[in-house]
């Protein structure tokens, strides 16, 4: 299988602030490459330049096999773009919007309009579709920057935080027409800040931070990277955290972490379903009443916890303020 | 994983830039600016206001002071001055909604279609040609309203409309320029306001050019808002009577000296414009 988007080195520098710092990666034809980091670590600076929207200080890029830079129109004609905050215009309805996109990318009058109504219909905006989009919520114009990237039936999309500040709900709905493109064996470029979301809808995933690529793999690859199974629990009484503590640290492979006001302990464990066994039953001799224990797989919070020493999420949330993207701290769970 | 996408050729694949496409695309985008007239009406209202406000304040507070033995043929004068006016302000709209549009995300989806790049600013200043000639139809039914009269033959009357809309367009790309390089709708307003306003007041656009001090009075001469105010009154029929014509050549000449300036600034503004949208951002 052909790679249909390939770049190597890409270096970007704003001043003394380097945003890319020769950055590779390679999409195979037909698959999902999900860029995840935390704001600023270069993912949108990555999708300009591959998008024909930033030219890069160094490095090279083809998409479809044409170079971005050499030849940006060519480019442009063979992929889709939906951007971070929906590029759509307000005053145009749904429709409006679709066919214009539908003619600037060449389609033809006729072509245009149906696209158009077509894709409507597939996002769920065909009762809207005729009332200007500034009437619109959200998770619905979001959809609608979605469908405009669709319009020519590109053979490369490119996805830059499709979820960014969309509360739960949209949030769903969107990954559900994400999953139907993926199915449907479209090329996917998709950035986010989200692990979730990587984890769900990517096959490969690369981990950027500070403009440079930190990991790279499958979700589960990720995730055995960081090391085996967690036992993790939570005590019902306050009371009784130091004894559970003594438990877990005795079949711990690594340091007891403490979370949700120290009713909730976890630690790295090697020989999963023993050490539970075993954690369980001194638990027992201890008298402690624990409200959950279970093994689990390491998250990709894990992952990147690990590989960067910082939670995605604490500078995520500086940075949306910053940016006053209201809502995407209850979606950012 | 399934190959499905190996038999599907984009539609859009290898999109070229042709003078057709230039001009399929600068419609497109015309007609996206034409449709916010529809959807904001406000926008309308505001912009033909102001000019239907001027014809009525210069025509009655003003009339009976410059010219108090006759204040009519004043008022005849003064029509074309606001036109130009108000035609040349109209400009602000095209740099106004540049800057509007390079500051939402709207820009972004046109960079990265397969379009002409000069087709967002064809098309932005074509489309603010259909805002002067609604504002001329207002202005022109205002005026007839206060007792303006075409007295040449309606093939002049269209070619003086003709001639200041030309000039606007021309202006219109000044604009343009401005507002890539300030993409801020307030200052655009603003600066627009500080260059215009003394531009349209410093010449014979409200006033006969006798009574000007003689160094604002040679500005006025060469000033093109004076020259296409100066064409479009003379192809209405409505020098003042009284008023000796100024010997400049480029009030003698008002038609050709107007176009060369249009020319000279499309001429300029139209590359550096484009030239300046290439270049944001990338």
């Amino acid at each position: 299988m052909s790679d249909i988007i390939v770049a190597s080195g890409l270096v970007k520098r704003y001043g003394e602030v380097t945003a890319l710092d020769g950055l590779d990666l390679r999409v195979p034809e037909g698959t999902v490459l999900g860029l995840l980091g935390p704001n600023g670590a270069g993912k949108t600076t990555a999708v300009r330049i591959l998008t024909t929207l930033l030219r890069a200080d160094e490095g090279q890029a083809t998409v479809a096999g044409i170079d971005v830079a050499r030849d940006p129109q060519g480019v442009r004609s063979r992929i889709g773009l939906s951007g971070q905050y929906a590029a759509v215009d307000e005053h145009l309805t749904g429709f409006e919007n679709l066919d214009m996109v539908g003619r600037l990318y060449g389609l033809g009058r006729t072509r245009s309009r149906e696209r158009a109504r077509e894709l409507l219909e597939r996002f769920s905006l065909a009762d809207a579709g005729d009332r200007p989009s500034k009437t619109y919520s959200g998770g619905m114009r979001r959809r609608l920057d979605l469908a405009a990237a669709l319009v020519a039936e590109p053979p490369v999309l490119v996805l830059d935080e499709p979820t960014t500040g969309l509360d739960v709900r949209a949030r769903q709905e969107m990954w559900d027409v994400i999953q139907e493109l993926v199915s449907g064996g479209s090329t996917l470029l998709l950035t986010t800040q989200y692990l979730e979301e990587a984890d769900l809808l990517a096959d490969d995933i690369i981990v950027i931070d500070h403009g440079r690529a930190i990991a790279h793999g499958t979700a589960d690859q990720l995730k055995s990277q960081v090391g085996g199974e967690r036992v993790e629990l939570v005590v019902q009484d306050e009371g009784d955290t130091r004894a559970a503590f003594a438990a877990l640290a005795t079949v711990a492979t690594s340091e007891v972490q403490r979370s949700g006001g120290g009713k909730r302990l976890s630690a790295r464990v090697d020989a999963g379903q023993r050490a539970l066994a075993d954690v369980l039953h001194r638990l027992q001799e201890a008298g402690v009443e624990v409200l959950d224990i279970g093994l689990r797989r390491p998250t990709l919070d894990d992952v990147f916890l690990e590989l960067t020493g910082h939670v995605a999420e604490e500078r995520d949330n500086e940075a949306d303020q910053d940016r006053e993207l209201v809502g995407s701290k209850e979606g950012s769970r | 994983m399934t190959t499905l996408t190996e038999t599907r050729r984009p539609a859009a694949a290898g999109r070229r830039t042709t003078p057709a496409t230039v001009l399929a695309d600068s419609w497109v985008i015309a007609k996206r600016n034409l449709i916010k007239i529809k959807r904001v009406p406000e926008i309308l209202v505001f912009i033909l206001i102001s000019p239907i406000m001027f014809v009525l304040l210069f025509a009655y507070v003003f009339g009976g002071a410059i010219t108090p033995a006759d204040p009519e043929a004043y008022r005849e004068f003064l029509i074309a001055g606001i036109f130009a006016q108000t035609v040349v302000f109209g400009s602000t709209f095209t740099g106004a909604g540049l800057a509007e549009d390079m500051q939402k995300g709207i820009i972004d989806r046109f960079r990265s279609l397969p379009m002409s790049r000069a087709a967002v600013l064809i098309g932005r200043t074509a489309s603010d040609v259909v805002y002067n000639v609604l504002t001329l139809i207002i202005m022109a039914l205002t005026g007839l309203l206060v007792g303006w009269r075409i007295r040449n033959s309606m093939f002049d009357a269209l070619a003086g409309f003709a001639l200041l809309l030309v000039f606007a367009y021309a202006f219109s790309w000044v604009m343009a320029y401005v507002g890539l390089l300030v993409p801020s709708v307030e200052v655009i307003n603003n600066a627009s306001f500080i260059v215009i306003m003394p531009m349209t007041f410093i010449s014979n656009a409200f006033v006969p050019l006798e009574s000007f001090p003689t160094p604002l009075r040679i500005f006025a001469e060469w000033n093109p808002v004076s020259t296409v105010t100066q064409a479009s009154r003379d192809l209405f029929g409505n020098n003042l009577p009284m008023s000796a014509p100024s010997d400049a050549w480029s009030l003698q000449n008002p038609v050709l000296y107007t176009l060369i300036w249009t020319v000279v600034i499309v001429l300029i503004f139209a590359p550096l414009s484009i030239a300046r949208y290439r270049r944001t951002s990338a």
